[in-house]
């Protein structure tokens, strides 16, 4: 057992079915109370890396190690530190609530005295208490998912693995999810995958980008955006003649290019490409109002990170 | 593996499965006492006291190939529809831990239909002096032989996602292993000796006539043990196989 600095671990981890690919070579890490984000499209590799973290399988090559444990040696000890939701949500639809707590709750070795309090305790922190005692076939994906993440959290594991968490909630519940994720961060470690971007930016730490079985990057969301924009870009709202508007704007000293973007009513927007240094912002603003047009709308464009993932995919 | 036991219980009984199967078995079964035991007060000079549980007995070895497949169907192949098996192999359970609850559970609803039948040889005794020794006999003997049903469908259950597929493969299995020795025609002599010694039923036949013999307890543990086996490799199978 190695010390541990980070919480997970993983070293060129490849994984092939067969002949198709799983994952290729992947290598990242996870410190400890971080929340890390794994992006990529369908397919990518999200679930197999998941499922190898887990133990639901061994990896073809390459080490996986949670807490210092390797998954392939130690597998008991792994999984009596993670809680797991996988993609589908499997429950047994015939139990009550409560009931399947408390099946978990054994499973988990929880010892007997404590079980009931901790299924209280997950109940709470989930907010399926007005649903405790109801069939799982009878409930709605959203309180089924909260069941399925409060199965998970039962044992307050080290580490929580969460395969697609919102995926097919309604807006609400997906703010419900996301709040609870955030506030685990800190003291549990969580790994959450998905391929909604925003979902990304707002709750996580760290990205993992990954496509077709590769990893392509593993940053904040943040040092992303900042490494990849190319070309800071401003928008602009105003009303007024648009020609007249781009001929002003397209005038400033710094400014590279000015490109309509958006059109509504008598207000048009436009990005406004302009230097690396210095920014532009008084300048551009000064220039609209000085020109008697009304400006709406200022303020700087970063990339998405959708940009960024389509821009770091077609890299490849 | 106690809380996959009690799990597998409770969900026996929530569902209609288990209640439908030991009733069907109930009324077969005392259908058969009834019948056999008509048959022997009709001809009198028969020896009651082991013909009778020796037919009996040995009518109920077919509708328990009939009825336990229905039971076992579903051990593994509704997990691995409803995906819950992903939810058991990525908790701190062993693979065997999974295995002996589930086999366990299915072995105590098989052992609630035969305790229930024991309402039979204890009319009989109201009216009549029953020697407990043969129907002890064949209580063992069609316990070994259930619990040996149910081992194979366990295996065959964890074959296949689609329960009916896993009941009738079941059936399928176990009738060959009863027909295993019938092809007297081809088989030379001492193949046959070989096939007689693999044939289920073979080994039963001691029980209903009150005897044990070690030979057949041997057989039906093998038996149990080699499907048992086979279920924890195909378990396992997931850690080698092409597509998850």
């Amino acid at each position: 057992m190695s010390s541990t600095i980070n919480t997970i671990e993983v070293e060129h981890l490849t994984k092939f079915y067969g002949s198709a690919r799983g994952v290729i070579d992947v290598s990242f890490s996870v410190a400890r109370g971080e929340i890390m984000g794994f992006l990529g499209p369908n397919g990518s590799g999200k679930t197999t890396t998941m499922r190898i973290l887990t133990c639901f399988f061994p990896q073809t090559s390459g080490t996986a190690r949670i807490c210092g444990f390797d998954t392939v040696q130690d597998p008991l000890e792994v999984r009596r530190r993670i809680g797991y939701l996988p993609e589908s949500v499997p429950l047994y639809l015939e139990m009550p609530v409560f009931s399947y707590l408390r099946f978990f709750a054994e499973v988990k070795g929880i010892p007997r005295a404590k079980r009931r309090a901790k299924v209280d305790e997950v109940i709470q922190r989930c907010g399926i208490d007005s649903v405790a005692c109801r069939l799982i076939g009878k409930l709605s994906k959203g309180y089924r998912q909260r069941v399925g993440i409060a199965q998970s959290l039962l044992h307050d594991p080290d580490v929580l693995i969460l395969d697609e968490p919102t995926i097919g909630l309604d807006p609400k519940q997906i703010i419900d999810i996301r709040n609870l994720i955030k506030s685990l961060g800190g003291k549990q470690t969580v790994i959450l995958s998905t391929h909604i971007l925003p979902e990304v930016s707002m709750t996580c730490d760290r990205v993992i980008i990954i496509h077709e079985g590769r990893l392509v990057a593993v940053d904040t969301p943040a040092n992303l955006i900042k490494h990849l924009q190319e070309v800071p870009t401003v928008l602009i709202k105003a009303e007024g003649r648009a020609r007249d508007i781009m001929d002003a704007l397209s005038k400033v000293p710094g400014v590279l290019s000015v490109k309509e973007a958006s059109s509504a009513y008598d207000v048009t927007g436009f990005h406004v490409e302009t230097q690396k240094e210095g920014s532009l912002i008084n300048e551009l603003a000064r220039t609209v109002c000085d020109g008697g047009w009304k400006l709406r709308e200022i303020r700087p464009v970063d990339m998405t990170l959708e940009e960024i993932f389509i821009k770091l995919v077609t890299r490849e | 593996m106690f809380a996959i036991l009690k799990r597998e219980l409770k969900a026996y009984f929530t569902s209609l499965i288990a209640y439908i199967v030991i009733a069907v078995f109930l009324v077969i079964s005392g259908y058969f006492f009834y019948t056999n035991l008509v048959m022997f007060v009709m001809w009198v000079g028969s020896d009651v006291k082991t013909g009778l549980w020796q037919y009996t007995f040995q009518d109920m070895r077919f509708i328990l190939l009939l009825l336990l497949p229905l039971l076992t169907m579903r051990l593994f192949a509704e997990e691995k529809k409803l995906g819950t098996i992903e939810l058991l192999f990525t908790n701190p359970l062993r693979d065997s831990e999974i295995l002996f609850g589930k086999y366990l559970a299915c072995l105590a609803v098989f052992v609630l239909m035969l305790v229930l039948t024991v309402l039979y040889p204890i009319l009989l005794a109201i009216v009549y002096n029953v020697d407990i020794g043969p129907v002890a006999a064949g209580y063992a003997g069609l316990f070994l032989l259930g619990a040996a049903f149910i081992a194979c469908g366990i295996f065959i259950s964890s074959l296949t996602e689609n329960q009916i597929v896993a009941a009738i493969a079941t059936m399928g299995v176990l009738v060959f292993f009863w027909f295993i020795d019938w092809n007297e025609g081809i088989a030379g002599e001492k193949a046959m000796v070989v096939l007689h010694q693999f044939s289920l039923f073979e080994h039963f036949f001691n029980f209903t006539r009150g005897v044990i013999e070690t030979e057949d307890i041997v057989y039906y543990l093998s038996l149990i043990a080699f499907f048992l086996f086979l279920t924890q490799r195909s378990m396992e199978s997931r850690k080698w196989r092409g597509l998850a």
